[in-house]
């Protein structure tokens, strides 16, 4: 699904931050992507996500080349990741309804054919009764569960999350996880970048630390 | 009626009461075509400087349709004139040492009128004549003691007229006082003078849309950067740049719209009013101005180009934000 082969990543004229990264996600595992803070983590989300590209190196993406490919086939293969991010980049002016639909809404799909879609998911994710809240008066662990929602509700076959328990209590960040789980079991990869050990303690999965640049995978 | 079918009509429901079962119910009307809950625009409306925007919208159309308007006016003019011209010419018959002039204003008459295209002729006697120079010469004077030249006034058909050529070259030949006035020379003058307006016209024109496309740049610029944050969550879900462009350009249409409507309209009513009160607002008389412009009032079709520029500008206003926002997203990526 993802294969890294010598990747390097550099800002600008500045030093290497990463370096050498090889490595493959395969279709419906589950991952975490740890290492200390400034490691790097967030940056080779960034590259996983196509919003960066790499200095030097190989990423193929589902067959695809990515250092090929034009901004629209860019767009389009994005569609089949999800990500969440750290701090939710939820729309503050749309209800929390809209905001997990907008992946649909960009689709062309009719508010129609998605509405029961988006409701149930809603409910699953314990928002069934938040669904036409606005962002600014959710509270922090339900902008979480909303921006994971808006992650999955395109069933993509990656999904990306940023620290997602990184604001939220270990009770909540337990659910969290819980959840990831279950979207890996319905056949989704998953790749959790934190540097919270206690919730990477509660789920055996493989394991990729970032160390100084480097990769090292822990299977 | 017997008993019977009174019990059996008791037992069916009413006329009524089975037409109202039929229709369907408010509920179900409002489903069928009830207007559908509107989504929220991706791109909010507060975050583009809508009022200032519309405002210089409004403006620029405003302007843009009073220069339109003054332009048809004047073309209209311009043809009226001109048709004018066509439909006549003149020709002179001076008086000559030797000659007698009535007899050469009947010879000039006899070949003007045979000549193909000219549909009436008609001489001025010299009463006619004495009448034109009144006002120079005073009143009861004898013309006979005076060499004024006689006019004759000849129709043409405006689409085929006479040889004038030919014409001028037969009455050269028999009448040697005769010259024949076709008045190409003025309507040349006429029409450099209305080319040279609608020119103008249309560079002021040309001006104000470049404005309005300036103006609208810029405001697409603002809202975009105030807008980044949806930008870039549009380009995470897998948004194409031109789907991001198409939710700017969507408001701007409707910014365009609003702007352009409250112009136009402004415009028209100006026209309205200029046609109601004629001249008369700028001290000249209204017959003048009826003379010049046709009334000053816009006709119909004046009306339809005004309505014509508010879409103008509102496509004007949409594509220019659609544009700024495509060139900036390539830049960007």
């Amino acid at each position: 699904m993802v294969r890294f082969e010598n990747v390097g990543l550099r800002y600008g004229l500045g030093p290497e931050v990463l370096r050498d990264l090889t490595f493959r996600i395969e279709p419906h595992s589950f991952q975490f992507l740890t290492g200390p803070s400034g490691a790097g983590k967030t940056s080779l989300l960034r590259l996983l996500f196509l919003s960066l590209k790499p200095t030097r190196g190989l990423i193929t993406l589902f067959d695809h080349d990515v250092a090929t490919l034009d901004k629209d086939s860019l767009a389009v293969l994005r569609r089949r990741i999800g990500i969440v991010f750290q701090d939710f980049r939820l729309l503050d002016h749309m209800s929390t309804y809209e905001n997990v639909a907008l992946p649909l809404r960009v689709l062309g799909r009719e508010e129609e054919s998605y509405r029961h879609e988006v409701e149930e998911l809603l409910h699953w994710v314990g928002l069934g009764e938040r669904m036409a809240a606005l962002p600014p008066v959710l509270s922090g662990g339900e902008k979480q569960r909303a921006a994971i929602a808006r992650a999955v509700i395109a069933r993509p076959q990656l999904l990306l999350a940023d620290e997602p328990t990184g604001n939220v209590d270990p009770n909540l960040a337990k659910r969290l996880l819980r959840l990831f789980i279950e979207l890996n079991k319905s056949g989704t990869s998953v790749v959790i970048a934190t540097h919270d050990i206690g919730l990477m303690d509660q789920y055996d999965a493989r394991r990729l630390v970032l160390h100084e640049g480097r990769i090292h995978v822990y299977d | 009626m017997s008993t019977t079918d009174r019990t059996a009509a008791r037992g069916r429901p009413r006329t009524s009461a089975r037409v109202a079962a039929a229709l369907p119910s408010w509920g179900e009307l409002v489903a069928r075509f009830g207007r559908r809950p509107r989504e929220t625009p991706i791109v909010p409306r507060a975050s583009i400087a809508a009022g200032a925007l519309v405002a210089v919208v409004a403006i620029m159309t405003f302007l843009a349709s009073l220069t339109a308007g003054a332009v048809v006016t004047v073309i209209g003019a311009a043809a009226e004139w001109q048709s004018d011209v066509a439909r006549e010419v003149t020709v002179q018959v001076r008086p000559m040492a030797g000659r007698d002039l009535d007899a050469d204003v009947a010879r000039t008459v006899e070949i003007v009128r045979t000549a193909p295209g000219v549909t009436a002729v008609q001489p001025q006697d010299k009463t006619e004549s004495a009448k034109l120079l009144e006002p120079w010469l005073g009143s009861g004077l004898s013309l006979d003691s005076l060499p004024v030249p006689r006019l004759i006034v000849v129709a043409v058909t405006p689409g085929r007229p006479p040889d004038y050529v030919a014409l001028k070259a037969r009455l050269a030949a028999e009448v040697p006082g005769a010259t024949l006035d076709d008045h190409r020379a003025f309507a040349r003058r006429l029409r450099a003078m209305a080319d040279t307006a609608v020119g103008i016209g249309l560079a002021v024109l040309a001006l104000v849309l470049a404005a309005t496309v300036l103006s609208v740049a810029f405001a697409t610029r603002g809202a975009m950067a105030t807008n980044r944050p949806t930008v870039e969550v549009l380009h995470f879900i897998g948004a194409k740049d031109a789907y991001v462009a198409g939710q700017f350009m969507r408001h701007f249409l409707f910014l365009g719209l609003h702007g352009g409507a409250i112009g136009g309209g402004a415009a028209a009513l100006v026209f309205l009013l200029l046609g109601l009160v004629g001249g008369r607002l700028f001290g000249l008389g209204g017959a003048d101005v009826a003379a010049l412009f046709g009334g000053a009032a816009l006709g119909p079709g004046g009306y339809l180009v005004l309505v014509g520029l508010v879409a103008v500008v509102a496509l004007v206003t949409a594509v220019t934000a659609r544009r700024v926002v495509t060139v900036t997203l390539r830049q960007v990526g």
